[in-house]
C-alpha cells in the first residue's frame, strides 16, 4: 500500500513527465483582470492554432502574472529550459488574431510587437512567496499544485510534527496577520490552541472589500490550494475539525476555483476524514458574503456565518475564546494562510530572514491608480514606497507629478511625496498616519484632489457602515456632508473645526474597526494636505481642478 | 491551586469598590451610585454595546470600553466621567438629535423621553451638528400602537424585547448605516403583522417617542419597562 506522501511523489513525477512530453508551455492569464479583456478567447484561439500546427506545445489557463495593465498577458516557457526562468517569454495585450503569429514563433524569435522583457524592474524587483505559483500553474488542477511541492508541508506536519510544534514554527517565523492589523499569527494560533473547548473552528476571511484591492482574489484565483493547505495546517495546529471560507460573492471565479480545489483535495484524501491516513478530520465549506464590507470585521463575519445580520459585537470576548457559535475560533486572512505552507516547507528561519526586524516576510500589494504598471506585486517588507511606486510601478504618467499614495483602503491614509522613502512595514506606515492594511495601494498624481479623495473614502464608509453604533452610523454621514460642503466651496472654518472634532470622536468611540478607522483618510489628508482644504474653504478654489467650487457659490448667491 | 475569587476589587472614579466577577462595569457603577449614561442598555435585555454613551476609561486599556458589556476585573482603575468622555457623550447625543427629526415640543414623549432627559442631565445646550431632516414615515396601521421613524434612535430595544422576552421576533432591522430602520415582519405594515401579539412590550421599552400607544395625549405617554427584570427573574427561577 502506498502512503499519501508516496502518492504525491508519483503525481509530481507524472505531471513533470507529461509537461516534458507536451513540449513548450503557453500560459494564458485567465484571472479576473485579463479575463475581463477576453483572455479566454485568446486561450481558445491559441489552442485551436496549436492543434493545427505541428508545434509540440500545451496551452494552459493560469492565474495572475501581475502586470494587469498589460492584459491579456501570455507567457511562453520553452520546453528545453523548464528550469531557466529567464528563457520565459512574456507577451502583452495579446488578441485572438495574434495566435498564429505566436504559435509560429515558438521555435524562433519572440513576436516583437507583443513582447515585454521579463528583465523589467517590475519583475526583477519582486520576491514571490505567496505568488510563487500564480501564473505558473493551472489553478484548477491539484496535480499541478502538488508538482510544485504542494501539500508536502502538510504531510510533513501531520506525520512528523505535533500541533504545538507547528504553532512554534509559525511564531518563530514572525508572520503577522495580512488582513491589515498585523497581529502576530503565531500568538493568535497559540491562544486558540490553548483555549479549552470543543469544537473549534478555523475561518478564512476572504471578504476582501477595500477599494482598489485585489490581492486575495488573485491568490484564490491563481493558487487556491495554497490557501487550503494553510487552513488545514492551521486546523491541525489548533485542533479544529470544521472550517469556513467566507468569500465575497462578487468573486465568482474565485468561488468556482475554490470549489474545485476543495473537491479535488477531498478526492485526494487531503480534506475530509482521516487526512493523509492520520486521525485528523477537517471539513471545509464556502460561505458567500452578500456584499457587506463590514463583514470583513471578524465578529461581523462570524455573525454572518451564523446566519445573523452581519454586525460586529464588542470585544472581548475575542473570537479566539468565544467565536463562531460561542466556540474558540481562529480567523485569518487569505494571504496569511497562503504564507503558511512555504514557512513550514522551507523553515521559519528562512522566512524570518525576509523583511524587517518587526515585519517579516513579503507582502502582496495591488498597485492601482495613476501609476504606469498597475497590477499585482509581491515585495519583501521594508522596501521603500519609492522603490515600489517608481521602480516597480514605473512612476506616474508623463507630464504629471506624484502627489500621494493611499494605503490601507478606507481605514488607511495618504502618504505624501516627502515620505516616499519610508520602508513599507506595519510600524513605519502607522507612524506616517496610514496602515499596512490588506495591501491596496492607490497612487495619486497632481490631478487628484485630496479633499475629494477623503470624501470618496468617507462616502464608502458611510454606505458600508452597518448602522449599529451611533458614532459610525451618524458620524460618517455627517463627516461626508461636511466634506461635500468643503468640495462645493460652501464650507467655512467652522465646518473644518467640526469635521476635525468628529474625526476624533468617531475614531475613539466607534464599536468596530470600520468606524474606528473611518476618519483616517481625512486625518491623514488634513495632516499632509491641509493647504488643499484651506484653498477650498478660503479661496473657493480646488488646486487640482477636480471640484467645482463655484457652482454652489452661484447657487447660494441666488 | 487557588480558585479564582468570585469577587473582584477595583477603583471606580477614585472609590474603592467590589463586585462579583460576572458583573459589568455598568452594574457595579450603579450599585455604587455612580452615574453612567445609557440608551441601548435596559435592565432585563441582552446588551449590544451600540449607543457608546456608557464608554468609560480603564487605565491601561488602549481604547474606551463600553461599561455595559465589559466585565469588572481585579485591579481595574475605571474613570466614568472625564472632560474627554463628557465631550464625546455630548457629541453622541448631538449626532442623534441631528440624525432624525427629534422635535420635543410636538413629541408625545415630551418630558418622558430618555433621549431628552439625557440631553438635559449631560448639559447639552445646543446642537452644532447640521440637522439632516430626513423624510421618514409614520406607521399608524396597528390598532393600538404607532411607530414614528422620525423619533427612532435605533437602540434596538424593541427588537430585543420582542425576540428575547415575548418570543415573537416581530421587529427587526433593515437597511444599513444611516439608512437603517426598524421594521415589523418583512417590512409589512405593523397592523398587518402575523407575528405581532400586540403585547405592547416594545412600546414600554422604547426610550423615545418612536413607539407610543394611541389615544394618549402628551402628558400620558409614560413608559414603564420595570416589568422586564421581574419577568426575567421569574423565568429564571426553577
Amino acid at each position: 500500500m502506498t502512503t499519501l506522501t508516496e502518492e504525491l511523489d508519483q503525481i509530481t513525477a507524472k505531471v513533470q513527465q507529461e509537461q516534458q512530453a507536451a513540449g513548450d508551455r503557453i500560459n494564458v492569464c485567465v484571472a479576473a483582470g485579463c479575463l475581463s479583456l477576453h483572455s479566454d478567447a485568446v486561450q481558445h484561439a491559441l489552442e485551436a492554432e496549436t492543434k493545427k500546427s505541428a508545434a509540440r506545445c500545451a496551452v494552459r489557463g493560469v492565474g495572475c502574472m501581475g502586470l494587469c495593465s498589460a492584459g491579456p498577458v501570455v507567457s511562453h516557457e520553452p520546453a528545453a529550459s523548464a528550469s531557466n526562468e529567464n528563457a520565459t517569454r512574456l507577451y502583452r495585450g495579446v488578441q485572438p488574431e495574434d495566435a498564429p503569429q505566436l504559435v509560429a514563433s515558438l521555435q524562433g524569435e519572440p513576436v516583437a510587437k507583443l513582447a515585454i522583457s521579463s528583465q523589467l524592474p517590475f519583475f526583477t524587483r519582486q520576491t514571490k512567496v505567496v505568488l510563487e505559483n500564480s501564473g505558473r500553474i493551472n489553478p484548477e488542477s491539484i496535480e499541478e499544485y502538488i508538482a510544485t511541492g504542494g501539500y508536502r508541508a502538510l504531510m510533513h506536519a501531520l506525520n512528523e510534527m505535533t500541533p504545538a510544534e507547528v504553532v512554534q514554527e509559525i511564531s518563530a517565523s514572525g508572520l503577522r496577520g495580512r488582513g491589515g492589523a498585523g497581529y502576530p499569527t503565531g500568538l493568535k494560533w497559540a491562544t486558540v490552541a490553548r483555549v479549552a473547548g470543543a469544537p473549534k473552528y478555523v475561518i478564512c476571511n476572504a471578504d476582501e472589500g477595500d477599494p482598489g484591492a485585489f490581492m486575495d482574489r488573485s491568490v484564490l484565483e491563481g493558487d487556491p490550494h495554497r490557501v487550503l493547505e494553510g487552513m488545514i495546517l492551521a486546523a491541525y495546529a489548533i485542533g479544529a475539525s470544521q472550517g469556513y471560507i467566507y468569500l465575497r460573492a462578487e468573486y465568482p471565479l474565485a468561488v468556482k476555483r475554490l470549489g474545485i480545489a476543495i473537491r479535488e483535495a477531498k478526492r485526494m484524501g487531503l480534506l475530509g476524514s482521516d487526512i493523509g491516513g492520520t486521525r485528523m478530520n477537517l471539513n471545509l465549506e464556502i460561505r458567500l458574503g452578500a456584499g457587506a464590507f463590514v463583514c470583513g470585521e471578524e465578529t461581523a463575519l462570524i455573525a454572518s456565518i451564523e446566519g445573523h445580520r452581519g454586525t460586529p459585537h464588542p470585544r472581548p470576548p475575542y473570537p479566539a475564546e468565544s467565536g463562531l457559535w460561542g466556540s474558540p475560533t481562529l480567523i485569518n486572512n487569505v494571504e496569511t494562510y497562503a504564507n503558511v505552507p512555504p514557512i513550514l516547507r522551507r523553515g521559519s528561519a528562512w522566512y524570518a530572514a525576509l523583511g524587517t526586524a518587526k515585519s517579516k516576510g513579503t507582502k502582496v500589494f495591488a498597485l492601482s491608480g495613476k501609476v504606469r504598471n498597475t497590477g499585482l506585486i509581491e515585495v519583501p517588507m521594508g522596501m521603500t514606497l519609492r522603490e515600489i511606486i517608481f521602480d516597480i510601478g514605473g512612476g506616474v504618467d508623463e507630464g504629471h507629478t506624484f502627489k500621494a499614495v493611499q494605503t490601507g483602503g478606507p481605514s488607511g491614509g495618504c502618504i505624501p511625496a516627502a515620505q516616499l522613502d519610508i520602508p513599507v512595514d506595519y510600524d513605519s506606515l502607522m507612524q506616517a498616519g496610514s496602515i499596512m492594511g490588506s495591501g491596496g495601494m492607490i497612487v495619486m498624481d497632481d490631478s487628484s484632489c485630496m479633499v475629494n479623495v477623503a470624501r470618496f473614502f468617507m462616502e464608502f464608509c458611510m454606505s458600508e457602515s452597518c448602522g449599529k453604533c451611533i458614532p459610525c452610523r451618524a458620524g460618517t454621514a455627517q463627516m461626508y456632508g461636511l466634506l461635500t460642503r468643503i468640495t462645493e466651496g460652501t464650507a467655512t472654518h467652522r465646518e473644518l473645526d467640526l469635521l476635525t472634532r468628529l474625526c476624533d470622536m468617531v475614531g475613539a468611540t466607534s464599536l468596530c474597526g470600520l468606524g474606528q478607522t473611518a476618519p483616517n483618510p481625512v486625518l491623514s489628508t488634513l495632516r499632509y494636505f491641509k493647504n488643499e482644504y484651506l484653498a477650498h474653504i478660503e479661496d473657493k478654489h480646488c488646486p487640482a481642478g477636480v471640484c467645482d467650487c463655484t457652482a454652489s457659490i452661484a447657487e447660494v448667491a441666488q | 491551586m487557588t480558585a479564582t475569587p468570585a469577587v473582584k476589587t477595583f477603583v471606580i472614579d477614585g472609590v474603592d469598590a467590589s463586585a462579583r466577577s460576572e458583573q459589568t462595569i455598568l452594574s457595579a457603577a450603579r450599585e455604587h451610585n455612580i452615574f453612567i449614561p445609557t440608551l441601548c442598555h435596559l435592565e432585563g435585555l441582552s446588551d449590544v454595546g451600540a449607543c457608546r454613551l456608557c464608554l468609560v476609561e480603564v487605565k491601561g486599556a488602549r481604547r474606551l470600553l463600553p461599561a455595559c458589556t465589559t466585565r469588572v476585573e481585579e485591579g481595574m482603575e475605571i474613570t466614568c466621567n472625564s472632560p474627554r468622555i463628557a465631550a464625546y457623550r455630548q457629541m453622541t447625543l448631538q449626532l442623534l438629535f441631528a440624525e432624525r427629526n427629534h422635535v420635543c415640543a410636538v413629541c408625545l414623549a415630551n418630558r418622558h423621553c430618555e433621549l431628552q432627559s439625557l440631553a438635559t442631565s449631560l448639559g447639552m445646550t445646543h446642537v452644532e451638528i447640521p440637522y439632516r431632516f430626513p423624510s421618514l414615515s409614520v406607521d399608524i396601521s396597528h390598532e393600538r400602537f404607532t411607530l414614528d421613524h422620525n423619533r427612532c434612535i435605533l437602540c434596538t430595544r424593541c427588537i430585543r424585547v420582542c425576540s428575547e422576552i415575548e418570543g415573537a421576533h416581530t421587529w427587526d432591522l433593515m437597511g444599513r448605516g444611516i439608512q437603517s430602520r426598524v421594521i415589523t415582519d418583512l417590512d409589512q405594515p405593523w397592523g398587518e403583522s402575523d407575528t405581532c401579539t400586540s403585547c405592547g412590550k416594545c412600546v414600554q421599552v422604547c426610550p423615545t417617542g418612536a413607539l407610543f400607544q394611541k389615544n394618549r395625549t402628551g402628558g400620558q405617554c409614560c413608559k414603564d419597562p420595570s416589568f422586564l427584570p421581574y419577568l426575567r427573574t421569574m423565568r429564571e427561577e426553577p
